[in-house]
């Protein structure tokens, strides 16, 4: 037990080193979100600032926008275990005396701390937003952004442990990323949507994370606390669950996957 | 006591056999050379005892546990250098150590020890906090071998270890591999379809398609060559054929432009034929027998040394371009 949590450990630190040395990655992936929000947020604002929507439309973006960055690179971290095939590195870590469970902990460990961290950086803007944040808020939020990219990496590894090279894994993100992202309810909310839209957003897990940070993040106003319960799906908690639930789905196939070998 | 037994050992993939069912032991404290051309099974062979893919059939131990059963202490018993780069190359060098250590459950204090040791070694300590990116080809490899080393295994595997390498970081990883044999008494199990690098080893185990077809040391395989080899560059073949019959040479055989000829005390024999001869001869080359005679001798083809490297280089040079 002593030796799987140090491997854990290890597995994770290496990820964490790798995220720092990359700054260049850091502020480039911090750009991406920002600029959606702006674009968006501001375009749409003044069209939808008539209609009775009961949230400024950038406050009811930017929790989206949050969650989406931390599917982003919860995903992209994935894509190391890809690269670590194509180069070699994952030979010497499968050929270790360790557990393959441990190898897949480790590495979701690590993608999901590099994807609270970097999401944290867009909490600078809530100020400028209009939205207060307080220490309630941050610990829930981070709380909740590791249940995200666990389950977001935890589908990323079920790809990755199925891909061998970088490329088809980029296309396979690439098809899943867009629609993951407009179907999670970040840009309207999805108690009004055709039923196809429905089902395809309950199975999409960016839904759970959208829906949860929008109401930790909102839920703080007095003026907005209704109008945000009526476009929210479920409470946090089950949207917590769920995204648990989504992780073990994904872990399972994915650790056996690694377990089979090369 | 011997360090690796191996029985009827069998690997398929998808039904074509890649090993067919081979048999060897090493025992400790030798390097144990498999040598074969690409795709004769070598890297099956170790990928299978160091536990990366599981065999179609037979059994092996290794450090006397069986491979199948007991993949864990095998694990902890072997090092490995593969055949392609396995480093982190955003790491440190030490970092790529320590990320090492702490999988194979090495401590602090040991690995703060070793990790000395084993870099000086393969003298890269004064480099140690160098990205692994920076390094040369010879460094990185020479680093792998550290790397094997670091948790002290019992049998080093090395996967064409001087593969792609200059001439001269060749000889170099050479002399690492025979002090640490003399050093650790370390087991040492290789593969490599370098020719001369065969000579190194104690024992060899010759693989073609999947099958042993010779395991001895290197001395006793060649002399089952039949003496020196004299290579006779001459327009008259069969007329100069005739003439070499009459001394009783081990083999005759046809080469581009003249003949091959084996036979027992070469030296002695070139001045009487000389003495003797009518055929016009354009050259003459004598020279001791090599492994690959022995090879040509068992498998009737010869390795293709300088086309396989050629490739092995550009896939290199290839997969470190994309990185």
């Amino acid at each position: 037990m002593m030796h799987f949590l140090k491997s854990v450990r290890t597995i994770w630190m290496r990820e964490i080193i790798r995220f720092w040395r990359d700054k260049p990655r850091i502020i480039s992936t911090a750009f991406q979100p920002i600029m959606f929000l702006v674009v968006f947020g501001f375009g749409f604002r003044q069209i939808l600032a008539k209609s009775n929507f009961g949230i400024d439309f950038i406050q009811f973006v930017y929790p989206g926008i949050i969650a989406m960055n931390v599917m982003g690179i919860a995903f992209f971290s994935s894509v190391s275990t890809v690269w670590d095939r194509e180069f070699g590195f994952l030979k010497e870590i499968l050929v270790a005396p360790v557990s393959r469970v441990s190898i897949v902990v480790g590495k979701i460990a690590g993608a999901a701390t590099v994807a609270t961290l970097q999401a944290l950086i867009l909490l600078i803007l809530a100020p400028i937003i209009g939205v207060p944040l307080t220490f309630l808020v941050l610990v829930n939020l981070i709380v909740f952004m590791v249940l995200l990219s666990f389950a977001i990496a935890g589908l990323g590894l079920l790809i990755a442990s199925l891909m061998t090279t970088t490329e088809s894994f980029s296309v396979v993100m690439q098809v899943l990323f867009f629609p993951m992202f407009f179907l999670s309810g970040a840009f309207f909310p999805l108690t009004q949507v055709p039923y196809w839209m429905e089902i395809l957003s309950k199975i999409d897990p960016l839904t759970y994370g959208v829906d949860a940070f929008r109401q930790i993040i909102l839920g703080q106003e007095a003026g907005v606390i209704q109008a945000v319960k009526n476009l929210s799906l479920n409470t946090p908690l089950i949207d917590g669950l769920i995204l648990a639930a989504f992780f073990i789905i994904f872990i399972i196939p994915a650790t056996l996957n690694f377990n089979k070998g090369e | 006591m011997n360090s690796i037994e191996v029985k009827e050992l069998k690997k398929e993939y998808n039904g074509i056999p890649a090993v067919k069912g081979i048999s060897f032991e090493v025992k400790q404290g030798e390097i144990f050379g498999f040598l074969g051309p690409n795709g004769a099974g070598k890297s099956t062979t170790i990928r299978m005892l160091s536990t990366l893919i599981p065999p179609s059939g037979g059994s092996a131990l290794v450090n006397e546990f069986d491979i199948i059963s007991n993949k864990d202490d095998v694990r902890k018993s072997i090092g490995l250098v593969f055949q392609d780069p396995s480093l982190d190359d955003r790491l440190s060098a030490y970092e790529n150590l320590r990320f090492h250590a702490e999988l194979y459950g090495v401590g602090r204090d040991d690995f703060i020890e070793r990790v000395e040791e084993v870099m000086t070694l393969v003298e890269l300590w004064d480099r140690r906090n160098d990205i692994v990116r920076d390094y040369s080809g010879g460094m990185k490899r020479r680093l792998e071998i550290a790397r094997g080393l670091l948790h002290y295994p019992k049998v080093l595997f090395l996967d064409e270890p001087t593969i792609g390498l200059d001439p001269q970081t060749r000889s170099h990883i050479w002399s690492y591999l025979i002090k640490l044999q003399k050093n650790f008494g370390m087991t040492i199990f290789m593969t490599t379809h370098y020719m001369n690098e065969a000579e190194y080893c104690d024992r060899i185990a010759i693989i073609d398609g999947g099958l042993i077809v010779a395991l001895d040391t290197p001395e006793n395989l060649k002399s089952k060559v039949g003496g020196d080899v004299i290579t006779i560059k001459t327009k008259e073949i069969d007329k100069l054929k005739n003439e070499v019959a009459v001394f009783s040479p081990t083999s005759i055989k046809d080469v581009e432009g003249g003949v091959q000829v084996e036979i027992k005390d070469g030296k002695t024999f070139l001045p009487k034929f000389f003495a003797k001869n009518q055929s016009q001869i354009d050259s003459v080359e004598l020279r001791q027998p090599t492994i690959d005679d022995v090879f040509l001798k068992l498998t009737g083809k010869q390795i293709r040394e300088e086309g396989a490297s050629t490739a092995d280089i550009m896939r290199r040079q290839f997969r470190a371009r994309r990185r």
